[in-house]
């Protein structure tokens, strides 16, 4: 991992440390990180912090942001949409991390199966992973979702089900390039067993990438979470950023705030992960980073 | 010869990965609890154990598993796909009715993605540090973070409620009289909205990818050579390095149907667009397992259909992958 440009005087430095170096020397994944931490430390405190239920009726309905002391002003209901916001980050963080989390292991897995063993077991898997490209993924994750119950688990494995083929591919193209590699020979000259080459040797060095799409994979899910919710076929007693705009959609003649403002909320959200993503891509990727 | 056998091959295979879709779909429907008698016994008001089996009785739901999965198969295989009991009619003739709605709006939409991202990735590949280029990497993001359904509403917000430029949901006004003409320019008003929004997703990442391999592809040997010949910059870019940039963006085309169909699906309910998509989720509602089943079949189709028209134009476009299998 040593990289051929630096000059020699320049002190050694790990390779993480170096990555970070070129993350911090990247403004917009930087701004992205500052949001991003913001809105997790808000999802995680601001239920404590800011006294407003999300559930309760508070005032009016439809009265403006600003107005009447609250912030983000009320819902349909009259509810108080800044505290909606607040408690619905929490379930779209967590729903968004879980599912990237559920895709990554099902993703790596195959993929890491399919570029080591090649032959039948890779042909099997990629089929496999066809397959799966092949079903409409929300349709699909809307079916699961209403036939056996919008619970959170239930909903994360939905989204995840669907998602984990990019991640395979990735996965696969990279352990294909580096199982042919020397230091891998050798590592399996000197008796390594399978299950080592291709999680202590291969897999560290097929990182990068898939670290930055399962980044990208946090994203989508938040994406996909929101979709699903839009709908209204999410759990109703659970509030996301999603579910808000579903339930506020039909009034839109009336206030457009309370769509616009939870969608700008997802919007961010997304948007601070994908600068991260980027920028982590920049960082990790040598090949990128000698242009 | 050789085209033909790869034709038969593609087809083969894409034949039996519908029949995969097919299985696990009727699988997933039959693990779910509840079924078709619990949903009609529910929209009747209530019905006691006698009346639920014979419901199931009806619908062949006493059978064991593999009878009624089996039944099924073949009944699709003659392009049943069975009853819709919440709209009273054939699913096969339901999801046809609709279909037309959906196929126009994610084709056109595809269409203009592929369109406007190339010229826009091609333009700001030429000047990487003009205006246009950040405004290319600015638009992808854009494009990649905004949930489509919301990206949808505050298009319908700005101009169909604010300015009234365009209509607010439907495919067609119902009180429209006139010739051919008048009915089209009505449904063309109509699909303004619901394609630029679902574009949206997509013209973002074409443009990025294209205006990447376009950077690329401007960087190579052969480009060199082209301009060192004397030709033109425009004829280089237009004529030599279009084509190669091409075939990476088609790819990604390709795979991106299915998220096409999905995303369809949440821009037809914002929009009340008549297709496919409102139907899933209105079938998926009144749990109308049949037309649930014929709607995942239609759009596993309507998917590898698409993959295989992407295996075509890439053909066409790159000479190298003729010769693959």
């Amino acid at each position: 991992m040593t990289d051929q440009t630096t000059e020699p005087t320049v002190k050694a430095q790990s390779p993480l440390s170096e990555a970070w170096d070129m993350f911090r020397r990247n403004h917009a994944a930087m701004a992205g990180l500052v949001v991003l931490c913001c809105i997790v430390l808000g999802a995680i405190f601001g239920p404590y912090l800011y006294p407003g239920k999300p559930f309760e009726m508070a005032w009016a309905p439809f009265s403006p942001p600003g107005a009447d002391g609250f912030l983000l002003g009320t819902d349909y209901l009259g509810r108080d949409l800044l505290a909606q916001i607040i408690h619905g980050a929490r379930v779209t963080l967590i729903i968004g991390l879980s599912a990237a989390i559920v895709t990554v292991v099902i993703g790596v897995t195959i993929g890491a199966m399919a570029g080591f063993y090649g032959g039948i077991v890779e042909e099997a898997l990629m089929r496999f992973t066809e397959f799966f490209q092949v079903l409409p993924t929300l349709l699909f994750s809307m079916v699961i979702v209403a036939l056996f119950g919008a619970s959170l688990p239930m909903i994360t494995l939905a989204i995840g089900l669907v998602s984990w083929t990019a991640v395979a591919r990735i996965t696969r193209a990279e352990f294909l390039r580096i199982r042919e590699l020397e230091y891998v020979m050798a590592s399996r000259a000197s008796g390594a067993s399978g299950r080592k080459l291709m999680f202590r040797v291969i897999l560290p060095n097929a990182l990068p990438p898939i670290i930055v799409q399962s980044a990208l994979m946090v994203g989508s899910a938040i994406l996909f979470e929101a979709g699903l919710s839009f709908l209204g076929l999410t759990d109703p007693n659970v509030i996301s950023w999603g579910q808000i705009i579903g339930s506020n959609r039909q009034y839109i003649l009336e206030s457009s705030f309370t769509v616009t403002i939870p969608g700008l909320a997802i919007f961010i959200t997304v948007l601070a992960i994908s600068l991260v993503g980027d920028g982590l891509n920049d960082a990790l990727n040598p090949r990128l980073r000698q242009r | 010869m050789d085209f033909i056998r790869t034709i038969a091959t593609r087809l083969f295979y894409a034949v039996s990965l519908l029949l995969a879709v097919l299985v696990l779909n009727f699988t997933l429907i039959h693990l779910a609890p509840g079924d078709v008698a619990d949903t009609i016994a529910q929209s009747m008001g209530g019905a006691d154990e006698e009346i639920l089996d014979r419901i199931r009785a009806d619908y062949g739901l006493d059978q064991p598993f593999l009878i009624q999965l089996g039944s099924y198969m073949a009944r699709v295989l003659r392009f049943d796909l069975g009853y819709s009991f919440f709209y009273s009619m054939p699913v096969t003739e339901l999801i046809l009715q609709r279909l037309p709605a959906t196929l126009l709006l994610v084709f056109l939409a595809q269409l203009l993605a592929l369109i406007v991202g190339v010229v826009l990735g091609v333009i700001s590949a030429r000047r990487p540090n003009g205006m246009l280029s950040h405004f290319v990497t600015f638009f992808a993001l854009f494009g990649y973070s905004a949930p489509v359904f919301w990206t949808g509403i505050l298009l319908l917000i700005a101009f169909s409620l604010k300015i009234q430029w365009f209509p607010v949901a439907g495919m067609r006004d119902v009180t429209l009289i006139g010739g051919f003409w008048a009915h089209f320019w009505d449904v063309a008003r109509h699909l303004v909205l619901p394609v630029i929004t679902l574009s949206s997703i997509f013209l973002a990442l074409y443009s990025r990818l294209s205006r990447a391999t376009m950077m690329e592809t401007l960087g190579s040997d052969y480009v060199r050579t082209a301009k060192a010949k004397g030709l033109s910059s425009r004829s280089v870019v237009y004529k030599h390095a279009l084509k190669n940039a091409l075939s990476p963006v088609i790819t990604l085309a390709g795979l991106q149907f299915s998220a096409v169909v999905s995303g369809a699906v949440l821009v037809e309910t914002v929009f009340a667009w008549p297709g496919l998509g409102t139907l899933a989720f209105q079938s998926i509602i009144a749990r109308d397992t049949p037309t649930i089943l014929g709607i995942l079949f239609f759009s596993a189709l309507m998917v590898i259909v698409g993959n295989l028209l992407t295996d075509f134009a890439l053909r066409a476009v790159d000479p190298r992958m003729r010769g693959r299998g």
